[in-house]
């Protein structure tokens, strides 16, 4: 039996997890997503991450970027290389894609701010 | 001079749902920030995680305020930024309140105060390290702007001091761009951020969490080389004989934060040992009349969906307060006894809002099994057992305290049992 902690939502549910050979049994779980999420951990992890984006800008050097999907935990890395490499010299939105289907994991690498458009200061 | 009946001080989720919902009871309101630009600790906040219960979606911190900024600007609602509040004063029920901007000195008259500052980081003066003071050392929050902000690194081999979710967080962060992070170090037996945190921000990165230790002395002249660490004992006395030096050119440190409330001061607002933050009923109203808190100035919030409700809880009161009720009420104290580390609110209006009031807890010890238990004039009035009850996460309940017929010498005590079985 394995103990896992459920990172889907601020519940944390501590997960007991048994290997039989019929399946992956989960208990401890206070809604199905633990269950899915136990499944998962034991056979591809997944994990969003988040970052920021170079930009030409002074002002604003970096914006806040996030993939839009889950992504296997062991491309983290990958993905991170990726959006290192851009350098934004248009005023993007929230929302806007950055890298569509970044590396072919089929998530898009998203802008999370509008700090590029909007103005500072004044009503 | 401008006359309002709601002013805000403070343009985070707190402040801004309070603006919201004041505007939308009808009220005139101004809202004051210090910074560039609203949104508070959320600009930083890169990470996703937020909005879960409000939204239903994992959103990052810009994501969540954006959309409150979106609304307040629908909304029209005045406000102004870059602007320091410098001094208030209360005179014949009316607020005096004088500012400093670009513009210059700007006098503001209203009837309510919303106190919505947020929290600050504990610094290295509030923690015993010895040596040297080179440069190098940070708090989380401090590290988080500089990467998530300005872009710039200020790592490349760190140590982590405190595991509060924001040093967490950042160990997550530098070692995704590229920083190695040595370790986690918590002098107490327990974690203080949230288990979540612990999983995918440490465990997933192989980062070590070493509990009962803490750093205890600094080398380098100029810039940060070392630290030292050393195991502790049950008083959180460092352990002669288990120190360890690490090399490093950066300590983090994430020891705690502390409601903002110098201006709550000011005013003669009573503060709750505990949680540090004011004192307030099931309105939000300090004991100063027309006096509001909410957010992370009432008390250190995990999770920013609460300090969004908080302040629209607080707006729609202070909205009411000076529209139609006028007074305060009468009120009975609500007493946490000692397996509680807190209770938020600390009093109960018995003549507003009775109905609806929503309770904030925090229990002292890490509990498998507990029950909340509710007295009022020694009769239980209510129980509700809880599984994982953990200090670092904060937990809400809703209460009906119109049906228990209270009255103004009414005592109401809140405790937390051990085990599971509610009698
Ligand atoms: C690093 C970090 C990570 C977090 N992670 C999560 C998470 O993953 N999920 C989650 O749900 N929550 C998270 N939180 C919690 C959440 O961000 C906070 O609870 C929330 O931002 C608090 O909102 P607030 O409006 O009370 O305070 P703040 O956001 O701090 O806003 C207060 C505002 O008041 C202004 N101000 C202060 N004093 C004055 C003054 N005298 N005059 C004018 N203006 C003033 C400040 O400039 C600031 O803009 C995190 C918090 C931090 C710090
Ligand atoms: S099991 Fe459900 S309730 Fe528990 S942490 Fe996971 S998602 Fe949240």
């Amino acid at each position: 039996m394995r103990e896992l902690t459920c990172i889907t939502c601020p519940n944390g549910c501590l997960l007991q997890v048994d290997e039989t050979e019929g399946g992956i049994r989960v208990t401890g779980n206070a809604c199905p997503r633990g269950e899915t999420f136990a499944i998962a951990e034991l056979t591809h992890p997944m994990r969003t991450i988040c970052s920021t984006a170079r930009t030409t800008y002074p002002e604003t050097p970096v914006v806040p970027v996030r993939v839009s999907g889950e992504i296997p935990k062991e491309r983290i890395f990958d993905v991170m290389k990726e959006i290192n490499n851009i350098v934004l010299d248009r005023r993007v939105k929230r929302g806007d894609v950055l890298i569509p289907d970044v590396l072919g994991l089929g998530v898009d690498v998203i802008v999370t701010s509008d700090i590029l458009t909007r103005k500072l200061c004044c009503h | 001079m401008p006359d309002y009946d709601v002013l805000v001080i403070g343009g985070g989720p707190a402040g801004l749902s309070a603006a919201i919902s004041a505007k939308k009871e009808g009220s005139r309101v101004l809202l004051l920030e210090r910074e560039e630009r609203l949104g508070g600790i959320l600009k930083q906040c890169i990470h996703d995680g937020f909005g879960l219960l409000r939204f239903g979606e994992k959103l990052s911190g810009p994501e969540y305020v954006e959309r409150f900024e979106e609304e307040f600007h629908e909304l029209h609602i005045e406000y102004e930024v870059l602007t320091f509040v410098t001094d208030i004063r209360k005179q014949e029920g009316v607020f005096l309140i004088t500012a400093v901007n670009q513009k210059g000195v700007q006098n503001y008259q209203t009837r309510t105060i919303i106190l919505a500052t947020g929290c600050r980081e504990r610094t290295a003066k509030q923690v015993s390290i010895h040596g040297t003071r080179p440069a190098g050392v940070f708090t989380a929050g401090t590290a988080q702007h500089f990467v998530n902000l300005l872009g710039e690194m200020p790592a490349k081999k760190c140590v982590i001091l405190g595991s509060g979710d924001i040093g967490l967080i950042m160990a997550r962060r530098l070692t995704l761009e590229g920083a190695k992070v040595e370790g986690v170090y918590e002098v107490k037996p327990e974690p203080s951020g949230l288990t979540r945190n612990l999983v995918q921000c440490l465990e997933d990165y192989g980062i070590p969490l070493y509990l009962s230790h803490t750093v205890t002395r600094v080398f380098g002249v100029g810039r940060l080389t070392a630290v030292e660490i050393a195991k502790v004992d049950d008083a959180m006395r460092p352990i002669p004989g288990t120190e360890r030096k690490v090399e490093c050119d950066t300590l983090i440190l994430s020891v705690g934060l502390i409601p903002e409330n110098e201006m709550a001061e000011s005013l003669g607002v009573s503060l709750d040992a505990h949680t540090k933050g004011p004192v307030c009923d099931n309105l939000f109203m300090t004991d100063v009349d027309g006096v509001f808190s909410c957010g992370n100035a009432l008390h250190v919030n995990d999770l920013v969906d609460y300090v969004s409700e908080s302040g629209e809880l607080a707006g729609k009161a202070a909205a009411g307060f000076q529209k139609t009720w006028r007074t305060r009420g009468r009120s009975v104290p609500l007493d946490a006894d000692a397996s509680l580390q807190y209770l938020v609110p600390q009093r109960l209006n018995l003549d507003y809002g009775t109905d609806k009031v929503v309770l904030y807890f925090r229990n002292k010890e890490t509990l498998p099994q507990g029950i909340l238990h509710i007295e009022a004039d020694g009769k239980t009035v209510f129980e509700k057992k809880y599984r994982n009850l953990k200090p670092p996460e904060m937990e809400r309940l809703e209460m009906d305290f119109g049906k228990f017929h209270l009255n103004g010498a009414s005592k109401i005590r809140v405790s937390i049992r051990k085990g599971g079985d509610a009698k």
